[in-house]
């Protein structure tokens, strides 16, 4: 088969604009899109920017647009587009470092805000925290994310106020507040109760859609909000009495 | 110059332990060639050893157990005073990490799940379904957002700078602004990882380079016992990704084309759960018989294990089936075949993660404190980078604590980095000459179908000899596109340099270890031979060439027998 790539190309160091350039490339085999673009980096211009590493989608640098889909490189498949003329752009939201490398620090500063860590207390149980499978498995959608940044670039939020928290950090927090053994006060997860933090959210579910591990952060972010209502209800009858 | 008290060289699961573990009040830094998460410790499955005898078929358990177990699965290679400092602080580390939030499977009543793995004797391995690497390695990543660790990514360590036996620092490229630039440092921790890109079928990250271990050698540190290299048996059969041993720890059978489970003939009584070396080694015979599919794979086979089962606890394993071969493992056999994954040598380095340099230390899979010998066991990886990389960050703590720094450095670094920066203008003018990718793709043919998992005399020296020649070629390398920033192309180039080493010191060992142990199995030799051979190769760079010297295995009271399962 025969394709045209139309790769988003920018050097911000001498291009005033990102344009396109087209190449063309040619194969018999199946190839995911990141073996495309490394052939094409490789054969046709070694200047050609983006990330990756692992290549079996649990590493989370290869996030890119692909035919106006959020996705990982390594795992989309050219034949499956269906399509000779693949059009690539880099993650919207976040600023271009070079062609389809962006900057991720906001995602990442946005995740750090969240304080995205267990608060465990005390010293370390002699044979561990006893825990039912039942729990983990509530948290466990939450810990498959790898925090690559597509739900942040997609969400339509995020786009409007880049102070805006983002889905992956959010769901990041339910993670940490639903497990047995999270001890933070509810005065530190409570910060995000603001228009940039929990109630930005438009629930439009753009994160959900594109989240190419199924982590649904939208479900995380509702969640939270019914905990954090419930929770401030709690604490009204608790000054009452 | 930068100039940091401890600089740990990659954030995978050890370079992020040392990091943890390095004294607070000392100025510590991280850097890495990825973002810290997207190492590839973060791609890690089935799980990690602790004789926790959680099991119901594991009460029975103990440490010593599972150091037996390392050191049998070693092919009595491995020094077994250190397996067993490994094995015994594994029951904590296990604790400790789950504390740090690693959200760990379960059994009833709320004890961390272990699951069977090769080579043990019990349910020795703790997992989080099947994504235990990627839920340690962001364990690990929080609590240095935590600890507020700083770090450098996307730098490329070049080079170490070490004068008259003493680490002073390293050279970096930094591919965000096409800088070259030394850093100071009063110690150095590698924490790299491993080469498995030096073959054409491995299971590890298109990452890994193993440029580290290859910079250490350059350095003039001894490579130890580096002909072992551990070929995993149960790779997706063409893209090569894992599937994690786990696999067959919950049940899964291996089969051949007559629908034989044909490990009956190789391991009758650990059938599917023998050690790698043994599992990789059959399945390839199968293959080579005549009884695999396509000639090419056989079949791993989970549909007896059932919808409910394969959901629950290889959700992982199930969605790469689907992404990547289009299958789905519960109405179809998975198609295996081996696949490099994993370095059982690497650079010398004693109990406490230091190298016979002064201020250099190594942690990881790019060490070799010689706990894995000839074969590792599944699930002893994770393990080892996490135990040793803590020691590393200690001890190194320890050391800049005590040590005082050197005068001079600064000019010796600014002329290392100096050299460096040269060598990348010669690459840059050229306006012909070999491109990288050509150069690496040669590289790998010849060790795929040379130094693979059955080797002989005449193809080992073979290999030598091209890849003696490939080093003629890079000598005519260069950078075709001609911006430094962002450039995969030159960080190819810089790397390639150390997997000709690598691939060299590899082959030389194997050419040189005349008997067959573990994962090091020779056609012309096969057997093992404890007489000659109970021993460590080690390698150094003198004048440019490769010197092998042997050091003595450390036995305490396992004696070496042959290995039957
Ligand atoms: C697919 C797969 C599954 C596995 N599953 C298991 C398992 O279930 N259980 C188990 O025990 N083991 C498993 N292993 C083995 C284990 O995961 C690895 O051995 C271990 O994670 C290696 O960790 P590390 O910290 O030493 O290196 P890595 O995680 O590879 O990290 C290396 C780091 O060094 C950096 N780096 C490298 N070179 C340079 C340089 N020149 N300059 C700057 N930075 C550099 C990289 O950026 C990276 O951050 C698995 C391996 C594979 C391939």
């Amino acid at each position: 088969m025969e394709y045209v790539f139309r790769i988003l190309r920018c050097d911000p160091m001498k291009d005033e604009h990102p344009y396109f350039q087209d190449f063309s490339y040619e194969t018999e085999e199946k190839k995911s899109m990141l073996e495309a673009l490394m052939d094409i980096r490789n054969e046709q211009d070694c200047t050609l920017a983006f990330r990756y590493s692992c290549r079996e989608a649990i590493c989370g640098s290869c996030g890119m647009v692909i035919n106006g889909k959020f996705d990982l490189a390594c795992r989309t498949m050219v034949d499956s587009l269906k399509s000779s003329v693949i059009v690539i752009e880099p993650l919207p939201n976040l600023e271009i470092q070079k062609d389809l490398a962006v900057d991720m620090e906001p995602f990442f500063e946005a995740v750090r805000r969240i304080e995205p860590y267990l608060f465990s207390e005390g010293k370390i149980p002699e044979k561990g925290h006893r825990i039912e499978d039942r729990e983990m498995d509530k948290i466990f959608q939450y810990v498959n994310c790898i925090l690559c940044g597509c739900c942040y670039s997609a969400c339509p939020v995020v786009a409007r106020d880049e102070r805006c928290l983002g889905p992956a950090a959010l769901a990041k927090l339910f993670r940490f507040v639903k497990d047995p053994r999270d001890k933070r006060p509810f005065s530190n997860w409570s910060r995000v109760n603001t228009e940039t933090g929990l109630w930005g959210c438009d629930t439009v579910f753009k994160c959900n859609e594109v989240c190419p591990k199924d982590v649904r952060p939208a479900d995380g972010i509702e969640a939270l909000r019914r905990k954090l209502v419930v929770e401030k209800i709690k604490r009204i009858f608790r000054k009452e009495r | 110059m930068l100039s940091q008290d401890i600089l740990v060289v990659g954030g995978g699961l050890a370079g992020l332990a040392a990091a943890l573990a390095s004294d607070p009040q000392l100025k510590v830094a991280v850097i890495s060639k990825v973002h810290p998460l997207r190492s590839h410790s973060v791609a890690a499955q089935g799980g990690i050893n602790a004789a926790l005898g959680n099991s119901p078929d594991g009460q029975d358990d103990t440490w010593e157990k599972h150091a037996f177990d390392t050191i049998k699965g070693s092919d009595y290679l491995a020094d077994q005073d250190i397996a067993e400092l490994m094995c015994e602080k594994a029951i904590s580390t296990i604790y400790e990490l789950e504390h740090l939030g690693v959200p760990f499977s379960r059994f009833p009543g709320g004890v961390i799940a272990q699951r069977p793995f090769g080579g043990a004797g019990f349910p020795r391995t703790c997992y989080a379904a099947d994504r235990t690497g990627l839920v340690i390695l962001h364990t690990l990543f929080e609590q240095s957002v935590r600890r507020k660790v700083k770090f450098f990514n996307e730098w490329l360590v070049t080079k170490l700078a070490v004068k008259d036996g003493k680490c002073l620092g390293v050279v970096v490229y930094d591919l965000a602004t096409g800088d070259i630039f030394p850093i100071k440092a009063r110690a150095v921790i590698f924490a790299t990882g491993g080469y498995g890109r030096v073959y054409l079928r491995t299971t590890n990250a298109f990452i890994n380079h193993g440029s580290g271990i290859g910079i250490a050698y350059r350095a003039g540190v001894p490579l130890k016992d580096m002909e072992f290299v551990q070929f995993h048996p149960t790779s997706l059969y063409d893209t090569n990704i894992l599937i994690t041993e786990g696999a067959r720890g919950e049940g899964g059978y291996l089969v051949n084309n007559k629908g034989k489970r044909f490990m009956e003939d190789y391991a009758p009584s650990a059938m599917e759960l023998a050690p790698r070396d043994i599992v990789a080694r059959a399945i390839q015979t199968e293959i080579e018989k005549g009884n695999g599919f396509e000639d090419q794979y056989v079949h791993l086979d989970l549909r007896h294990l059932e919808e409910k089962k394969i959901k629950k606890r290889l959700p992982g394993i199930r969605e790469i089936c689907i992404n990547f071969a289009g299958i789905d493992p519960i109405d179809a056999p998975i198609p295996i075949q081996p696949a490099q994954h994993y370095s059982m040598g690497g650079i010398d380095v004693n109990a406490q993660c230091a190298s016979v340099v002064e201020g250099f230390y190594a942690a990881g899979e790019c060490a070799c404190m010689s706990i894995h010998g000839a074969n590792r066991l599944g699930g002893n990886s994770l393990l080892d980078t996490v135990v040793f990389g803590k020691t590393a960050g200690e001890e190194a703590s320890h050391a800049v604590k005590g040590g005082k720094g050197s005068k001079d450095a600064e000019r010796f670094l600014l002329d290392e980095a100096l050299e460096v920066k040269k060598k990348i203008e010669e690459w840059g003018k050229k306006d012909s000459g070999e491109k990288v990718h050509r150069l690496l793709n040669r590289l790998k043919v010849i060790m795929s179908e040379k130094v693979d998992m059955f080797r002989n005399k005449k193809d080992l020296s073979a290999a030598l000899d091209e890849i003696s020649e490939l080093r003629g070629d890079y000598g005519r390398v260069l950078i075709s596109g001609k911006c430094l920033r962002y450039s995969q192309e030159l960080v190819n180039i810089i790397e390639f340099d150390s997997m000709l080493d690598l691939a060299e010191v590899i082959t030389l060992g194997a050419l040189n270890r005349e008997e067959t142990r573990g994962s090091h199995f020779r056609e012309d030799f096969q057997d093992r031979n404890d007489k000659d051979w109970l021993k460590h190769t080690l390698v150094t760079l003198k004048d440019g060439k490769p010197h092998i010297n042997f050091k003595e295995v450390n036995i305490t009271k396992y004696e070496p027998k042959a290995r039957k399962y």
